[in-house]
């Protein structure tokens, strides 16, 4: 391995424009005469917009616009869409509810874009808000997705009865029922996967900016996926052709998930551009970000396990209630259903698996994907579910995964994944040498001692990354494939542009895509940059989510690189006066076989460009190949983390004593980078489990709309980690790579609840498990052994 | 409108504000140093952190009014020209940064730490002193690495 090479810890390209404050992120920008813009947003969680009267604050100084749900409509803007389609049990489409990108006639949830200031200033267009009067009438509202099918409960979108939006069923109910029919224990667990606000540190921001002389515009947005946006808001939003369009996705302080999808705030900036002649600019505030970013998780579950008397698991039947929120975006349809159902069977071999997935609306923000998306959801259902059946049976957790665990690949689940390689016995038996599980009782006891309850829990994930097959997921109901593409651009002094369609937000493709290519090229890796981000660079993408850059965007590039090669070895064959076939390219050198005849990387793509040695009507002068790589099958990450935790049974209070993670990424470029990807993960899912959790009222307020309500994890609420692999390479993809960007906020909520619920001795602990809901548990233990 | 003059980064400088105008805006939107980030409305994610005649302050709850003939150092003006403070050095080697949003609120802070704690930080003091900086990407394990190894290349010679 050389220094820079695959596998080397190379320190980051990207980091010296950040630690010295020169990074470019969206609002760093400055157009020449840009206006800012300010929303006027919905005080309301339902509510009939019955007249807007704006003349007031048209008038008021430095204001150039106002503009409402009604220009939308003169304009023909279309809808924010949704773009999976997903069909209920009965055959029928989902209930897809009209989203213009500023209500009109309704508003349905508290933030709602009920209209946009544009004016000189961002103060101006502040002052000027709070002069547009709109009338509302305040409908009852629902919040809580077990009472949005109430008969009662207010009706969303006329188009969605009883306020669902599909029911969706994925596995075979009569084998399921038959197998639980014969089941000698069954497990069953009603759960609640608490709703978390994503809070990327940088706000999502977007200047958009129209060009009368060329008719074109030209969006700056803080984007995951610059080419989708362009896409979506032109072919489906009708803001003007592809090709008159620019996104540029700049620096982008973190996503998560939530700055994949199209909003209504950045399909106004670029709209009303043009209408006001200016660029239009505008940055979330926090509590903007709180009330109308798309939020995350949302699921009540009712599962079962069925086991039989030696512990072998026969089947599992889950039932879901996902909340949707307000409208769909545009990802959401997917996230509790093709996401989530297909990892039911988590490392296991489960004969037999049901699970039925009801949608609905309520007067929330819309919910889609959130790191991890649907994986998370579906490895708390079967890690507590395997952890629980485990106590109940008195069985050690690790013995029961163990006589479980597929061993066998490929395997085919009975929902729908076919798990291409893996060994869940090593990541498992791995992550309990390192976490010295066989002393726990000795370190129980010592904790005992001390007055604390220990408690040691268990995950065992598996999740579904790379996404995706195109002609897979277009059957499944997505509007478009998810291959990606990439192109090798290569100068005539040998230096290498490496554009691609995946986008970092902190992921560090600069350096990886960079230290891949020199691995692959021979090449210093200074002899390379990296584009990403614009549209008019790179020529298409799919972008970075579903931690899809390693397995998908990676393989792209490799076939472009390879096609590199390929040219080149045919211009080295002239330039060497050999054959094609004797040709031999390694470590950055062209050479003949079995002669010291040789060309370096740099003097070949010279000649490449020079062209005086070969016959351009043969081979093309130039060196620059692109690549648009569809994965054949998902990639599926899988591995243990074992979390121990000690409780002061006094206050509730939880500290995490001790975090292990032992993961499966199959290939890894850059360890240091991966293991970031894994701290940050880990990280997210301890927020979940034990601190962060969206609440509205019964009225629909956000009650969580700030950081004074909302519990972000802090550095002291959280230990260092100890991270580790386990390494089977992904067969689908050239580098055999599975991808790690969710892995840690996917096993991370159910180990530290199976901990907590193991400490309390009671399992009905809620997320976030916070010292309140720990105490009332330990108090629930208390009343149940003193009846004892 | 109120006029205030300061030294950034050791440039003496006079800049028009508005009376509200936060210091963290007259320093992005004026003086165009957009290092220093803005993450939250309620003071509480530390991205907007500077020194303030030496004490670290969050930028977005002091008036830009209030920092007259105040000495401001941000984030572009931590390194010695072309040589990176220490503290910068050891977010990069230690991979302290991922979308690098709230990178400089956290070295700045860093640098403060170090200088109220000296360079011989534990876990624990360096977790509990990043209270008031949030960070959404790391997980916080290698910056609180990066901040003790920081700590220690400070004490070594280099300014502080
Ligand atoms: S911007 Fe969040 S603390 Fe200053
Ligand atoms: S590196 Fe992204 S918020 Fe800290």
């Amino acid at each position: 391995m050389s220094a820079t090479g695959i596998g080397a810890r190379v320190r980051r390209v990207e980091d010296q424009r950040f630690i010295t404050g020169r990074g470019q992120y969206t609002d760093d920008i400055h157009r020449p005469y840009e206006t800012r813009a300010y929303f006027v947003r919905s005080p309301h969680a339902h509510a009939t917009i019955k007249s807007i009267d704006k003349r007031k604050a048209e008038k008021m100084p430095g204001v150039l616009a106002v503009l409402t749900g009604e220009d939308v409509a003169a304009d023909k803007l279309g809808d924010l869409f949704c773009g999976w389609m997903v069909l209920s049990k009965d055959g029928s489409p989902m209930k897809a509810g009209s989203h213009p990108a500023l209500a009109k006639g309704k508003v349905r949830y508290v933030g709602d874009h009920v209209a946009v200031v544009i004016a000189e200033t961002l103060d101006q267009a502040k002052n000027a808000t709070a002069e547009v009067k709109v009338d509302y009438g305040v409908l009852p509202a629902v919040a809580d997705l077990r009472k949005a099918r109430d008969p009662k409960a207010a009706q969303i979108h006329d188009n969605a009865p009883k306020n669902t939006v599909y029911e969706w069923v994925l596995g075979d109910q009569a084998a399921v029922d038959a197998a639980f029919a014969q089941a000698k224990h069954v497990t069953r667990l009603e759960m609640v996967n608490n709703r978390l606000i994503p809070n990327a540190i940088e706000p999502r921001a977007a200047i958009g900016e129209y060009e009368p002389g060329t008719d074109t515009y030209t969006l700056w947005s803080t984007s995951q996926n610059p080419h989708v946006l362009r896409l979506g808001l032109s072919a489906f939003i009708g803001l003007c052709p592809e090709h008159k369009f620019r996104v540029i996705s700049p620096d982008v302080g973190g996503g998560f998930g939530s700055k994949i999808f199209i909003y209504p705030e950045e399909t106004v900036c670029i709209w009303a551009s043009k209408k006001v002649g200016r660029p239009v600019r505008w940055t979330a505030e926090r509590s903007e970000s709180f009330q109308a970013d798309a939020h995350g998780r949302d699921h009540v579950t009712t599962g079962e396990l069925a086991l039989d008397a030696n512990g072998k698991m026969l089947a599992l039947r889950v039932k879901t209630l996902a909340n949707l929120g307000g409208y769909l975006s545009t990802f959401s349809s997917a996230v509790p259903t093709f996401l989530y159902a297909p990892l039911l069977s988590g490392q296991y071999a489960i004969p037999a698996i049901v699970c039925e997935v009801d949608g609905v609306y309520t007067n929330t923000a819309p919910v889609d994907a959130y790191r991890g998306a649907g994986r998370p959801e579906a490895c708390f259902v079967i890690e507590r579910l395997v952890e629980v059946a485990a106590r109940e049976l008195n069985m050690d957790p690790a013995e029961l995964r163990r006589r479980n665990f597929v061993t066998q690949f490929p395997y085919q689940t009975p929902v729908a994944s076919l798990y291409d390689a893996g060994d869940y016995k090593a990541s498992l038996e791995k992550a309990i040498q390192i976490a010295d599980y066989k002393n726990f009782g000795r370190r129980r006891q010592e904790s005992e001692r001390r007055g604390k309850l220990r408690g040691v829990g268990f995950s065992a994930y598996i999740e579904a990354c790379g996404v995706a097959p195109s002609n897979l997921v277009g059957q499944l109901g997505a509007g478009v494939g998810l291959w990606e593409s990439a192109e090798i651009s290569v100068t005539p002094t040998g230096m290498v542009e490496v554009l691609t369609g995946s986008h970092s937000h902190g992921q560090s493709h600069e350096t990886t895509f960079a230290q891949l290519v020199s691995d692959r090229l021979g090449i210093p890796m200074n002899h390379i940059s990296v584009v990403h981000g614009d549209t008019d660079k790179v020529q298409f993408g799919m972008g970075t989510y579903g931690s899809r850059s390693g397995p998908v965007g990676m393989s792209a590039i490799v076939v472009a690189v390879d096609k590199v090669i390929a040219k080149a070895k045919k211009v080295a064959a002239h330039i060497l006066e050999a054959a094609e076939a004797d040709i031999e390219f390694k470590d950055g050198k062209f050479t003949v076989v079995g002669t010291d005849k040789s060309a370096a990387f740099g003097e070949i793509a010279l000649a490449a460009y020079v062209a005086h040695k070969f016959p351009t009507a043969e081979i093309e002068p130039g060196l620059k190949e692109h690549a648009f790589y569809d994965p054949t099958n998902f990639t599926f990450p899988a591995g243990t983390h074992i979390c121990e935790v000690e409780i002061d049974p006094q206050t509730g209070v939880t500290e995490i004593a001790n975090w292990v993670a032992v993961d499966d990424f199959g290939t890894v470029i850059n360890p240091m980078v991966v293991e970031g990807q894994v701290h940050g993960g880990i990280a997210q899912g301890v927020g979940q489990a034990l601190l962060e959790g969206c609440v509205y009222d019964d009225s629909g307020q956000l009650v969580t709309g700030s950081y004074m309500d909302y519990t972000m994890p802090r550095a002291d609420n959280l230990p260092s980690f100890k991270v580790d692999y386990t390494t089977t390479k992904c067969p689908s993809n050239p580098l055999g790579m599975k991808g790690c960007g969710e892995a840690g906020a996917i096993a991370a909520p159910v180990a530290l609840i199976n901990a907590i619920t193991n400490a309390v001795g009671h399992e009905d602990v809620p997320m976030p498990a916070t010292s309140k809901a720990v105490w009332h548990a330990l108090q629930k233990t208390e009343r149940r052994k003193a009846a004892e | 409108m109120p006029t205030v003059t300061m030294t950034v980064n050791g440039r003496n400088v006079s800049v028009d504000v508005e009376p509200h105008t936060l210091l963290v805006q007259a320093l992005r939107e004026k003086l165009r140093l957009t290092g220093t980030h803005v993450g939250c409305d309620t003071s509480q994610c530390g991205a907007c952190v500077v020194h303030v005649n030496g004490r670290a302050i969050k930028s977005c709850t002091m008036l830009a009014v209030q920092a007259q003939g105040a000495d401001v150092i941000t984030i572009e003006g931590l390194a010695n020209g072309s040589k990176l403070h220490p503290m910068q050095e050891a977010f990069r080697d230690n991979h302290g940064l991922q979308c690098g949003f709230c990178t400089p609120g956290m070295i700045m802070s860093a640098v403060d730490i170090v200088k109220r704690k000296g360079n011989d930080l534990d876990e624990h003091t360096i977790r509990e002193e990043l209270e008031g900086n949030l960070c959404r990407c790391t997980g916080y394990h290698n910056i609180v690495k990066a901040i003790a190894a920081g700590a220690k290349a400070m004490k070594s010679g280099a300014r502080a």
